[in-house]
């Protein structure tokens, strides 16, 4: 009787442990790691890992991340992950370097690693997508002012502080486009160090010094709502388009009351459905993350990798009284 | 009493004041108009009315870091309440924002008075923990102009009399703190605790009260201008008016208020902080590399305070002006 009970007991175990890797063959485990838990930003980009997952079929999103912004939770996260023998791991980083040793050993396990948003080094993962890149969130930022101003017209940009790194690169990039939007006057950059009341004071600034301004580009988000309100409270909403780049909760008003027509940010749907695509392809063999190659990613096109094995998704997107609506309570 | 006044320190930053004005003007002709002057005192109007709470609490010897992080927090408070109430009326959201932001200052005061530690060191500490409280309260997300009701984002802008309320606000603060200054036992007990503490307390004032009161106050005023500001710009986050507290001291530093306490006056503050509000528009409008802008902010500082030290070195400290006038 015994002997017959261990004898059944081995052959279940046997015919799970057979089962387990046949199973595993037919879902393929995807799972999105974000920097934290509850921000709107990722819990859209869960949303478009969800669409992605029901066009594919065959994948469930495995949807998790530390309960604050730390290296040390997502390293905690992704041994679980790695436990669990997840198919793909598509990782937003709280650090670049830190996560590096553990994703490389959920490689060494033959798990497909690859960052988003928010990049790991390139010894950590397999590729990485970024939501957009420098040259086309430059060009995307004097187009939506061109876009306003059929006949030109002056435009101002008001930024970060002077040492922005992202800021000052953006504005380079659009600098050299700038040949593209003729009419379009760039006037001067003035500097609001992402504070409400400086980015207030020097925006007063710019609509005194140049009574012709027409638009104000701010690539930074407080910046472009201090730079809204203050175009409101001068009367001039309308007058002046303010523009650049926000998140669609922070400019739902400013929208509203016509001080900016339209503004971008990259969207953390496209992103979270990019990302699945791309992890899903790689890890089904179905294409290759090499410099050079490209990488397919359903609805969003491909995805084109240079050197550094890094990608760009797409434009920023662009919001503007059609769709704030349906973004701003998201993110 | 004109020749005094001439001497004053008042009048040299009237004419400093007068100076910026005049070379700001020859670069942009419409700075000193009036409907451009009104703008900037409106913009002024929040350092105006937290040097002024900053004077008292230095006056008294001692000095209070928190305004900033006091006014962040009672202006999240307000515009979270308003967020989830919207039909609360703006008086009521004012009395919250005064009354939250006394409570602050109270705890600052109840520290340096009771427990008898250093100033710096109390407000320091409590300028962390007020906003690591608006951390809390909100989840670090922002409150954005949609989410504040119409009434809530118009007071301050409503105009009266030619001028926004904002301005009106400061002026009133103006007046409520001349009176408290000049007028009051109290406004007398902060100059005679700065003064000499050791002689205050043989004519009978007690000096950890008189310091408690003085942060009290200098609360209450950062909780008014929390609403003001979360208003006026129609964002309130984590980070607003972080930083503003040296701004607020520099104010009162340039107003000629002596950080070693007991020596300030209601119009140097004022004009102490005019000064800053001035250089601060000004310098957008005639196009100075941001870079020069900081060393020019910081160099109106040392200035102030050389002249100060000069000027302080020659008299004695002052426990009675009227005293000290009649004998």
């Amino acid at each position: 009787m015994s002997i017959l009970k261990t004898l059944l007991t081995s052959a279940t175990v046997a015919a799970t442990l057979m089962a387990m890797p046949a199973h595993a063959q037919e879902t393929k485990r995807i799972a999105l790691v974000v920097k934290a838990l509850g921000i709107g930003f990722f819990e859209a980009a869960a949303k478009g890992a969800e669409e992605a997952a029901k066009e594919l079929g065959d994948v469930e999103i495995i949807y998790t991340g530390p309960t604050d912004t730390t290296a040390e939770g997502q390293i905690e996260v992704i041994n679980s992950l790695i436990a669990q023998q997840v198919d793909a791991i598509a990782v937003s980083a709280n650090d670049t370097d830190a996560l590096v040793p553990t994703l490389k050993k959920a490689m060494d396990r033959g798990i497909t690693v690859i960052s988003w948003d928010s990049g790991v080094a390139a010894a950590g993962r397999e590729m990485h997508l970024n939501p957009s890149s420098n040259p086309l969130i430059g060009n995307m930022i004097i187009k939506l002012a061109a876009d306003h101003l059929p006949d030109g017209g002056d435009v101002a940009v008001l930024s970060a502080t002077t040492t922005s790194t992202n800021q000052n690169t953006w504005i380079e990039e659009m600098t050299k486009v700038q040949g593209n939007y003729p009419g379009i006057n760039v006037v001067t950059t003035v500097y609001g160090d992402d504070k409400a009341d400086k980015s207030y004071t020097e925006a007063q600034g710019l609509m005194q010094s140049y009574p012709d301004l027409k638009a104000i580009i701010a690539p930074t988000s407080v910046g472009i709502v201090a730079a809204a309100q203050a175009v409101t409270d001068a009367g001039k909403a309308g007058e002046i388009n303010v523009t650049g780049l926000g998140l669609p909760s922070e400019m739902a008003g400013h929208v509203a009351s016509g001080a900016s027509k339209s503004f971008a940010i990259w969207n953390p749907i496209d992103l979270g459905y990019s990302a699945t695509m791309i992890a899903y392809n790689l890890a089904t063999d179905k294409a290759e993350a090499k410099a050079g190659g490209s990488i397919p990613m359903g609805r969003m096109g491909s995805v084109m990798l240079d050197d550094n094995t890094e990608g760009a998704m797409a434009d920023p997107f662009v919001y503007d009284s059609s769709n704030i609506d349906d973004f701003k309570d998201i993110f | 009493m004109i020749t005094q006044f001439i001497k004053s320190r008042e009048a040299l930053l009237l004419l400093a004041i007068a100076i910026v004005i005049a070379l700001v003007s020859t670069r942009f002709p419409d700075f000193a108009a009036p409907a451009n002057a009104a703008n900037i005192f409106n913009d002024t109007s929040i350092l105006i009315m937290l040097a002024l709470g900053q004077m008292v609490v230095i006056l008294t010897r001692c000095i209070d870091l928190s305004v900033a992080s006091n006014l962040a927090l009672s202006g999240m408070v307000v515009a979270l309440i308003n967020s989830i109430v919207p039909g609360l009326p703006v008086p009521i959201l004012l009395i919250i924002a005064i009354s939250l932001g006394m409570i602050m200052g109270a705890c600052n005061g109840i520290l340096v008075w009771k427990l008898d530690i250093p100033p710096i060191v109390v407000t320091l500490g409590t300028l962390t923990i007020f906003r690591g409280i608006i951390f809390l309260i909100s989840n670090g997300e922002w409150i954005n102009a949609h989410e504040m009701s119409a009434s809530f984002k118009a007071f301050p802008r409503f105009e009266l009399l030619g001028l926004p309320v904002l301005s009106w606000m400061a002026v009133l603060t103006v007046i409520v703190f001349a009176i408290i200054v000049i007028r009051t036992p109290l406004g007398r007990a902060f100059y005679a605790v700065g003064g000499n503490p050791h002689a205050a307390v043989y004519t009978g004032i007690d000096v950890g009260f008189t310091r408690f009161m003085a942060f009290v106050i200098a609360g209450g005023v950062s909780g008014l201008c929390g609403y003001l500001w979360v208003s006026r710009y129609a964002v309130a986050y984590v980070d607003i008016a972080g930083g503003f507290e040296l701004e607020v001291i520099a104010a009162c530093v340039i107003g000629g208020i002596s950080i070693a306490g007991g020596i300030g006056s209601v119009g140097g503050a004022v004009l102490g902080a005019l000064f800053l509000g001035i250089i601060k528009n000004a310098l957008p409008v005639i196009n100075i590399s941001p870079f020069w802008q900081l060393a020019i902010s910081g160099s109106a500082i040392i200035i102030a305070v050389a002249v100060n030290a000069r000027s302080e070195s020659k008299k004695g400290r002052v426990i009675l002006k009227k005293a000290e006038q009649t004998t």
